[in-house]
């Protein structure tokens, strides 16, 4: 069960197999391995089978779409009409999502099936899917290890071959870094790419959502298939998308592709640096040229990331108050009790952190010293990576400092959780899209590698990714067990 | 940056948020040493640099002000934790 999207569309085409076998696969698969690993907060096994047969309907009337039949998951934090949308929160654990995100719509419009909605950390908060309040996530590699985060669920589902695979969200990496923690493919569009609608919002001027799986060549399928203009997305952009599939066979032969000096110096795990090194060779084999460039303000995108995200999480959670929808608390004495102990009972740990960082930097006093100047810190550093695009096509570096850490290890030092984001966050604050793809392994535990890309360049980053990908096999490898 | 307990406690109440007080200790830990690293940020001159808002430098889309959404209240009201003859309950706020 370790088949592509392509392969899955393929076997449906020559008729192989039904969309409801592999649903039936699937949903046995899920029951078996999801109790060790907890990917999964809802399986939605009746709609699955039925939009299955629905799929099967299609095919056989010769009227199949771009994804039809293909059994996915969704990141629990896009909306699904219905269907419990939880955000991982104690707060919305009986919240059922009264409408469609445009993603989740237009997935199934390209006729997927859903099988369910994946763990994650709580609203998107965390580098490690432990601050779920269904429990951790473990890493199908080695069950002892934290998967990455927020959308640990997403990438450890499709990294078992629970789901061939899944959507997710990334606000400062939570695409790619689970992806690379897990030896998955993932891609973080532009900001504005694919909409917002619908997906339950952290930080709205830095998220966005994307696909895993298992190869670049499904992430092009299902980029295609969610990304584009939406008008009930006021930030969506109305470029037209590229057509990806078509653009991966191009080649990269003169593509000039950038290695920032400061994504390699201190902080980064010397065995992980080789690994990514020898990826390199193999691109420069591949008629790459490969030169240094520089993004000086690299160290300061921790800082102004989180006053950032921060701010814009405490203003989007305030609609949280257990008055309209959510957990509200037993008994309140007043409508101030009401909001304080229904927020106290119902967020976690973490996301009390970043609502009172977030708070506090946008209190009166305090805006300019936080958040106007992480605002002009954002803009330098976007100039930095505009500067760099003069010279090269793209950018290339690792996607973690260190390969996946053990369950546990950081939760008592939330800064030193904050660290692992410093090679992703810096393209949320310029917007740009990124991706990770798997090139290897450290202590038996997936490296992943990043490309960054200029705006709206998504197919040059999956043509790059897919050229790789034909020369390798690391995205093909099954954690054991999980074959 | 440090902040006290009291500082803590203020910050929670602006935020709505409850805290029990045996946990205030490990909040002014935590929230300290997020806002020493935040401090990084004075490490560079930015004064003339132009704020970023968002990424793309795009303002807000507009539309036509027509309505586009239909009433769904039953729908809605299906999450609420409270509810009573169409209205959301919540405790007497005017005496």
């Amino acid at each position: 069960m370790t088949q592509t999207v392509t392969e899955i569309l393929r076997g449906l085409a020559q008729g192989e197999f039904s969309s409801h076998e592999i649903t039936q696969d699937y949903l046995a698969r899920i029951a078996r391995h999801n109790p060790e690993l907890n990917c999964f907060i809802s399986v939605t096994e009746d709609i699955a089978l039925k939009q299955a047969r629905a799929a099967d309907d299609r095919l056989a009337q010769g009227k199949a779409g771009l994804l039809t039949g293909v059994p996915l998951a969704h990141k629990d934090l896009f909306c699904t009409d219905g269907v419990r949308t939880s955000c991982a929160s104690r707060i919305l654990d009986k919240f059922i999502a009264p409408y469609d995100a445009t993603v989740v719509e237009r997935i199934r419009e390209a006729g997927a099936v859903m099988l369910g909605k994946t763990n994650m950390d709580e609203f998107a908060m965390g580098s490690s899917n432990e601050n779920s309040w269904y429990g951790n996530v473990a890493n199908p590699w080695n069950t002892a290890h934290v998967p990455g985060g927020s959308s640990g669920g997403s990438a450890a589902a499709v990294a078992a071959g629970l789901v061939p695979a899944a959507t997710g969200t990334d606000t400062g990496g939570s695409i790619r870094q689970p992806a690379a923690l897990c030896g998955v493919t993932g891609i973080k569009p532009t900001y504005g790419r694919v909409s917002r609608y619908g997906m339950v919002a952290f930080a709205s001027s830095l998220d966005q959502g994307g696909p895993f799986a298992r190869s670049a060549a499904d992430c092009a399928l299902l980029l295609q298939a969610i990304a584009g203009f939406d008008g009930r997305d006021s930030t969506s952009s109305e470029t037209a998308p590229d057509n990806y599939s078509a653009h991966l066979e191009q080649g990269i032969e003169g593509l000039k592709i950038g290695l920032p000096k400061e994504y390699f110096a201190e902080g980064l795990d010397s065995r992980l640096a080789r690994v990514i090194e020898t990826a390199i060779d193999e691109l420069r084999r591949l008629g790459a040229e490969i030169r240094e460039i520089s993004l000086p303000n690299t160290s300061l995108s921790i800082p102004t990331y989180y006053v950032i995200a921060m701010a814009e999480c405490s203003s989007n959670l305030s609609r949280m108050d257990g008055v309209r929808f959510g957990h509200r608390c037993e008994d309140p004495t007043d409508l101030e009790d009401l909001y304080k102990r229904s927020r106290g009972e119902g967020f976690g740990e973490e996301v009390k952190r970043r609502i009172l960082i977030g708070t506090y930097a946008l209190s009166a006093g305090y805006y300019d010293a936080y958040y106007l100047k992480a605002q002009q810190l954002r803009r330098m550093i976007k100039d930095d990576f505009q500067k760099a695009f003069d010279s090269v096509d793209l950018i290339l570096g690792p996607t973690t400092p260190e390969v996946a850490f053990k369950i546990g290890a950081k939760t008592d030092d939330p800064v030193s959780m904050y660290l692992q984001d410093i090679y992703t966050i810096s393209l949320n604050l310029a917007g740009l899209p990124g991706m990770s793809l798997p090139v290897g392994f450290v202590d038996g535990l997936p490296v992943g590698m990043q490309l960054i890309g200029n705006y709206f360049d998504e197919a040059r980053l999956l043509q790059v990714a897919h050229r790789y990908q034909q020369v390798s096999e690391w995205h093909l490898q099954s954690p054991e067990g999980f074959a | 940056m440090t902040l006290k307990s009291d500082d803590v406690r203020s910050i929670a109440h602006l935020a709505r948020l409850h805290i029990e007080e045996d946990a205030l200790d490990h909040y002014v830990d935590d929230l300290s040493s997020i806002l020493d690293l935040v401090d990084e940020m004075n490490r560079v001159d930015s004064s003339g640099v132009v704020p970023l808002a968002n990424p793309l430098d795009a303002s807000q889309r507009l539309r036509a002000d027509e309505v586009t959404e239909s009433d769904q209240r039953d729908k809605f009201q299906g999450n609420a934790p409270d509810v009573a003859d169409g209205y959301y309950r919540v405790p007497r706020v005017i005496e």
